[in-house]
């Protein structure tokens, strides 16, 4: 029977073009439009190079201290850094990084202002960057708090007219620094990995050793997913016993160490949410993409209910001879979901298309949009979803007409 | 085989009560090959969609091949049409976008039979008519008397007891209902299928076994 519903189909899209070319444009702008947003999803949230290990990657950015009238939120500083996340069990390393400056780089009568962060040599190996020329500074490089630097393609482009960039110096902020690694450039949306330049984190003075607040950023590598929620428990408690500053000012301190999209989600909900931000977040997503999906899909309601007078002596026949409702309903909805999944093939070539023109004019500098088979996947899920969700109403509607109105023409 | 009982089919709409039918009482037995006949708007075709089991009768009892229908689900009566009777219509009611093969395997869908032997039988059924050069045409490349003649095969792929036909040469020249009228009195008589055929035509309605005749929704004769 589904060989036949199928059969029955593609016989029907093919004989009804108009009726197929207006469906298929709606259903395909709607699609690829939905794939591209997966593919940029994807970008920021799966693991890629050099964040392939992003599944286990947890990233502390912020401590938050709240009292009756105050609340101060920051970067953590080393001190909060050292009682909580040192030795957390289940962790393979830990990295410490500064959050995102503006350096000024100088280049003869070249002024440019790029951004850069310190980083500690750990960074490198948590973090998997495929360098195009040298390697990452060392831990002797941060210990020495040596003036190296690591670049991107695209600096050394500017600076150094694409060629080896080795050895060479550049000024940062008036200070000279030896490359010692030249890396592909990286997009913004790789939160973790984005910069243009990278130097050595540095020893702390004695008062940084201390201090609650910063602007650092903290990165553990889990030994494994399962080990995430231990991990976690363990960093809470620590910080619940972290001593606050200013005991008069502040009750509470708080922090979190976040998979990337718990920190989205905390981001993004301003951290109404808690533990439930995640949960919410996908709702969200799924809410916005449903909803982007209701005009076509009442669209192409409208049209197969339109269609139901056509096709409604076909469907007094087979009543007449026999067909169950529920096999009616079936292959109505066969057909409709081989129409959003043809659509779903076209909105792959056209999303394919669109971004590899994003790509071409580097639309997100760094940023490589593509379509792998997981966006693929998602993608010919939510067509195959769509023509459920559109075809199932008009498939019940033509189900129910009544057989001798039907052979007669038509009213439902 | 059917029998209908003190049959009244009345529409009701908000403002007005037809009275389709009034006080139907019928015998047809099996192997008859039997001929309705009225004036427009008489009741005949209410009367052969209430025997196919496609409309049910407002009062009165319809019992067919010794089952008692009134009452009965939907899924059981779509069943019992399935299995027991084919249906030929004035329009042929073919479905455009399938071949004539696929239009005459369409009864065969709704019985567990696999692919192969669902194609075997339709073309068994389109030998019968006369069509076997004509498998893989779409209905709109056949003639009228083509296309009624892959209608009736249609009807009798599933090998039914009973044929109902309304005006199956209505839309037909003389020559082409005469062939129509040929492959119903050979299904009748070689196969023993009960045929009722609702006509206008008095040449074609002589050529069955009996005549009901309809006035105004009543039995006249």
């Amino acid at each position: 029977m589904l060989k036949n519903s199928l059969k029955l189909a593609l016989k029907v899209l093919a004989r009804r073009k108009v009726f197929t070319a207006i469906s298929l444009a709606g259903i395909t702008m709607t699609l690829s439009v939905l794939m591209a947003a997966t593919a940029v999803l994807d970008n920021v949230l799966a693991p890629r190079v050099p964040e392939s290990r992003l599944d286990r990657i947890l990233t502390l950015d912020y401590v938050l201290m709240h009292g009756p009238e105050n609340t101060e939120r920051s970067n953590p500083g080393r001190g909060f850094l050292d009682k909580t996340i040192r030795n957390l069990p289940g962790v393979e390393r830990t990295s410490t990084y500064s959050e995102i400056q503006t350096a000024v780089v100088y280049d003869g009568a070249l002024r440019a202002e790029l951004p850069y962060r310190r980083a500690d040599a750990e960074y490198w190996k948590i973090l998997d960057y495929r360098f195009l020329e040298g390697g990452p500074f060392t831990a002797a490089d941060e210990a020495a708090n040596r003036s190296v630097v690591v670049i991107t393609e695209d600096v050394r482009r500017k600076l150094f007219g694409g060629n080896a960039a080795l050895g060479k110096m550049v000024d940062i902020g008036g200070e000279p620094h030896r490359v010692v690694g030249v890396v592909p450039t990286v997009p913004f949306t790789q939160t973790i990995a984005y910069s243009s330049l990278w130097v050595p984190l540095g020893p702390a003075t004695g008062e940084q050793q201390k201090a609650t607040f910063g602007n650092l950023i903290a990165i553990v590598l889990a030994k494994s997913t399962a080990d995430i929620p231990m991990i976690q428990r363990e960093f809470n408690t620590r910080v619940s016993h972290v001593p606050i500053d200013d005991p008069k000012t502040f009750k509470e301190i708080r922090s979190a160490l976040d998979t990337t999209f718990e920190g989205i989600a905390r981001d993004l909900t301003d951290d109404k949410f808690g533990a439930r931000g995640p949960t919410v977040l996908r709702i969200g997503f799924l809410a916005v993409a449903l909803l982007f999906m209701t005009l076509p899909a009442l669209n192409l309601v409208t049209l197969n209910l339109s269609r139901i007078l056509e096709r409604a002596s076909e469907v007094g026949v087979r009543k007449a001879f026999g067909a169950p409702r529920r096999m009616l309903i079936g292959q109505f909805v066969v057909e409709n979901v081989v129409l959003t999944v043809i659509g779903g093939a076209a909105a792959f070539v056209l999303a394919f298309l669109l971004l590899s023109i994003f790509d071409a004019i580097d639309f997100l500098p760094g940023a490589h949009f593509d379509l792998n088979l997981r966006v693929f996947a998602w993608g010919m899920l939510i067509a195959a979803f769509f023509g459920v969700f559109s075809g199932i109403y008009p498939a019940w509607k033509m189900s129910r007409l009544d057989p001798v109105n039907a052979l007669r023409g038509g009213a439902m | 085989m059917i029998t209908l009982t003190s049959i009244d089919k009345v529409y009701r709409t908000e403002r007005v009560e037809t009275l389709a039918l009034q006080n139907i009482n019928l015998d047809i037995a099996d192997g008859e090959f039997v001929s309705i006949m009225g004036p427009s708007g008489c009741g005949k075709s209410t009367l052969l969609n209430l025997i196919g089991l496609l409309d049910k009768p407002t009062n009165g009892r319809l019992t067919l091949d010794g089952q008692h229908i009134n009452g009965a689900a939907d899924r059981s009566l779509a069943k019992m049409r399935n299995e027991k009777l084919g249906f030929v219509f004035q329009s042929f009611h073919l479905v455009p976008d399938l071949t004539v093969l696929d239009n005459v395997e369409i009864p065969l869908l709704y019985r567990k039979i696999g692919s192969a032997e669902r194609r075997k039988r339709a073309l068994a059924a389109l030998d019968r008519v006369g069509l076997s050069s004509r498998v893989h045409h779409f209905p709109t490349q056949l003639s009228g008397g083509q296309q009624q003649r892959v209608a009736i095969a249609r009807a009798i792929v599933g090998k039914p007891r009973i044929v109902l036909a309304d005006e199956p040469t209505g839309n037909l020249d003389s020559a082409m209902g005469d062939e129509i009228m040929g492959i119903l009195e050979e299904l009748n008589e070689k196969d023993g299928t009960t045929v009722v055929m609702v006509t206008h035509d008095d040449r074609f309605a002589q050529r069955t076994g009996r005549t009901i005749r309809l006035f105004d929704g009543r039995q006249v004769a």
